[in-house]
C-alpha cells in the first residue's frame, strides 16, 4: 500500500527543537536553585499573596533548597549550549528561508482571532495549506524571540557593570532580573500549553518532529507522484 | 512555500518511524547520559570539575573581552539605604581588637603595620553604589574610605601589584577572599571606615572593610586584618564551598 507523505521539519530542524528541550529544560532548573536564595517575587497586591513564588512545599519535593552554587555552575555552563544552539537556530533560519514558514505573515494577523481561540479552548482544527497556522507563527516566533530576549537579559544580569548599557536596557539590575524569571515562567507555560497541543494533534504530528514527516490522509490526495516542488 | 510531498510504501514508513524512534531513544540515552557524567565528576573545590571548568573559560572570555576598567554606576546620596543589609558575620565574631592595624604583608617578614589614623590621612573617597551579593538581591548603598589605589600609591606597592593576586583575611582568619589585582586596582575599589556618612558598625565590618563594586558581595570582605599578594590565587572562603572564584560582575 502506498502512503503519501509530506517532509514538515528538516533535519537540521529536528536538531535544534530536540537540542534545545534538555538544555532549557536544565536552564530552568538550574535557574530555580539560583532563584530560592532570594525569592522575591509573588502574584498578589499589596500584603495580599496570592500565589508565592514558590511554596516551600514546592522546594522541599524537587529538593532545590541550599544549592546556590551548584545552580550557578550549571546556568554558567548550559548558558553556552543554549546560546549556541540558539544562534545557529537563528542563522539556519535566515539562510534557509524557513523563517517564511515562521514569522506570522499578513494573513496571519487576519487568521490570529480565530486560532487563538481554537487554540485556547484546545480545539482539535484541521490543518491549513500551510505548515503553521497563525496561532502558531506568533507563539513560535514569540518563544524565539523571548530565548534573544532572555540570552540578552542574562547577561546583562550576568555582568551588570562591565554591561551597564545592556542592564539599564532592562531598567536596571533589579528589574532584569523580574524579567528573567517572568520569561521563565512563559517559558514554561509556553511549554505546558505546547504539550498539550501535542498530545491533540497526536501521533501524526509528533511524529514529524522525529522523522521529519507526516503521512498526509489518502482520500484527499489529488497531486500526483510528478508534481512535486521543491522545499 | 510549499513543502515537499514523497509517495512511499507503507513499510517504508514504518522503517523510517523506527529509525527515528530508535534514534530518539539514543538521543535520550545520551542525555541521560552525559546529566550523570556531570553530576558525579569529580569536585574540584567543591564544584564538578567540568562546571570548574567551564567558570574558568567565562573568566577568561570576560575578564579579557569586557573588563575595560568600566564603573559601576553611581547614584545620589538620597537613593542610599537607610538601613543596610547584613548578611554574614563569619570572621567577625570576637570583639574588635583595641590595637587593631592593617596588616599588609609586602613580602615574607617585612610587615607594614597602620593604625586608622594613618588610613585617615589617605584622601577620602566616597561612593553610593548599587551592592551586589551572589544570592541576588542588592542594595544601593554609601560609602567612605581610601581608594586601595591610593594606598598603593602611597606606601610603594607597586610591585605587589605586578603580581596577579591580592589575598585579604579577617584577623581571626575565619573568612578569607582571594581577588585579581586588576580588579583591586580598579577606580571604585575602595577600604571603607564609613558608612552612610558615619563610622563603620560593627557588623557591617569596622574598623575597616573591603568595597569592590565589580564584585559580588561574598569578595567585600568585612574588618580587614591581613592582607598579602601573590601570583597564585589566595584561598577564597566561598569558593572552597563550591562558588565561582573570579564572581566579576
Amino acid at each position: 500500500m502506498k502512503k503519501r507523505i509530506r517532509h514538515k521539519h528538516s533535519l537540521a530542524i529536528r536538531w535544534f527543537h530536540w537540542l534545545n528541550f534538555p538544555i532549557l529544560m536544565v536552564m530552568t532548573w538550574s535557574g530555580m536553585l539560583i532563584y530560592w536564595a532570594n525569592d522575591v517575587y509573588k502574584l498578589g497586591w499589596g500584603d495580599q499573596t496570592v500565589l508565592k513564588f514558590f511554596p516551600d512545599s514546592f522546594y522541599k519535593a524537587l529538593n532545590i533548597p541550599f544549592r546556590l552554587a551548584e545552580g550557578m555552575n550549571i546556568h554558567f555552563f548550559f548558558m553556552w549550549l543554549f546560546a549556541l544552539n540558539g544562534i545557529c537556530y537563528a542563522i539556519y533560519l535566515l539562510w534557509s528561508g524557513e523563517w517564511r514558514e515562521l514569522l506570522p505573515s499578513r494573513q496571519s494577523f487576519r487568521e490570529l482571532i480565530p486560532a487563538v481561540v481554537s487554540t485556547v479552548l484546545l480545539r482539535r482544527k484541521k490543518d491549513g495549506p500551510h505548515k503553521f497556522n497563525a496561532a502558531q507563527r506568533f507563539a513560535y516566533s514569540g518563544v524565539i524571540l523571548m530565548g534573544f530576549v532572555m540570552l540578552l537579559n542574562g547577561l546583562a544580569i550576568y555582568k551588570p557593570v562591565q554591561l551597564g548599557w545592556l542592564c539599564a536596557l532592562f531598567g536596571g539590575y533589579e528589574n532584569a532580573r523580574a524579567i528573567h524569571f517572568t520569561i521563565t515562567m512563559l517559558f514554561v507555560a509556553f511549554f505546558l500549553l505546547h504539550i498539550i497541543q501535542v498530545i491533540l494533534h497526536g501521533w501524526n504530528s509528533f511524529r514529524a518532529m522525529i522523522t521529519g514527516f507526516e503521512v498526509l490522509p489518502n482520500d484527499t490526495s489529488q497531486k500526483k507522484d510528478s508534481d512535486h516542488e521543491t522545499a | 512555500m510549499k513543502q515537499r510531498e514523497d509517495i512511499i510504501s507503507a513499510k517504508q514508513v514504518r522503517i523510517k518511524t523506527l529509525k527515528g524512534l530508535l534514534f530518539a531513544g539514543l538521543f535520550i540515552a545520551a542525555c541521560y547520559g552525559g546529566w550523570q557524567w556531570l553530576k558525579e565528576a569529580p569536585k574540584e573545590q567543591g564544584a564538578q570539575k567540568p562546571y570548574r571548568a567551564a567558570l574558568k573559560i567565562n573568566e577568561a572570555i570576560f575578564s579579557k573581552t569586557l573588563d575595560d576598567g568600566q564603573l559601576a554606576k553611581t547614584y545620589p546620596v538620597s537613593k542610599a539605604a537607610k538601613k543596610v543589609r547584613v548578611n554574614g558575620l563569619i570572621g567577625l565574631r570576637q570583639d574588635i581588637d583595641s590595637n587593631w592595624r592593617l596588616e599588609i604583608i609586602r613580602q615574607e617578614g617585612d610587615t607594614l603595620r597602620l593604625s586608622m589614623d594613618d588610613i585617615r590621612l589617605l584622601p577620602k573617597t566616597e561612593i553610593i553604589f548599587d551592592f551586589k551579593c551572589i544570592e541576588g538581591w542588592s542594595q544601593v548603598s554609601y560609602w567612605g574610605g581610601v581608594k586601595f589605589s591610593d594606598l598603593v600609591k602611597r606606601y610603594g606597592l607597586d610591585a605587589q601589584m605586578r603580581l596577579s593576586y591580592t589575598g585579604l583575611e579577617t584577623p581571626n582568619k575565619q573568612y578569607y577572599v582571594g581577588i585579581d589585582n586588576k580588579s583591586m586596582m580598579h577606580p571604585q575599589t575602595i577600604l571603607a571606615y564609613e558608612m552612610n556618612g558615619s563610622a563603620l558598625p560593627p557588623r557591617n565590618g569596622a574598623p575597616l572593610r573591603l568595597i569592590i563594586p565589580v564584585k559580588y558581595g561574598v569578595k567585600h570582605l568585612k574588618r580587614i586584618g591581613r592582607m598579602y599578594f601573590s601570583n597564585t590565587p589566595p584561598p577564597d572562603y566561598w569558593h572552597e564551598r563550591g562558588y565561582d572564584y573570579f564572581c566579576g560582575l
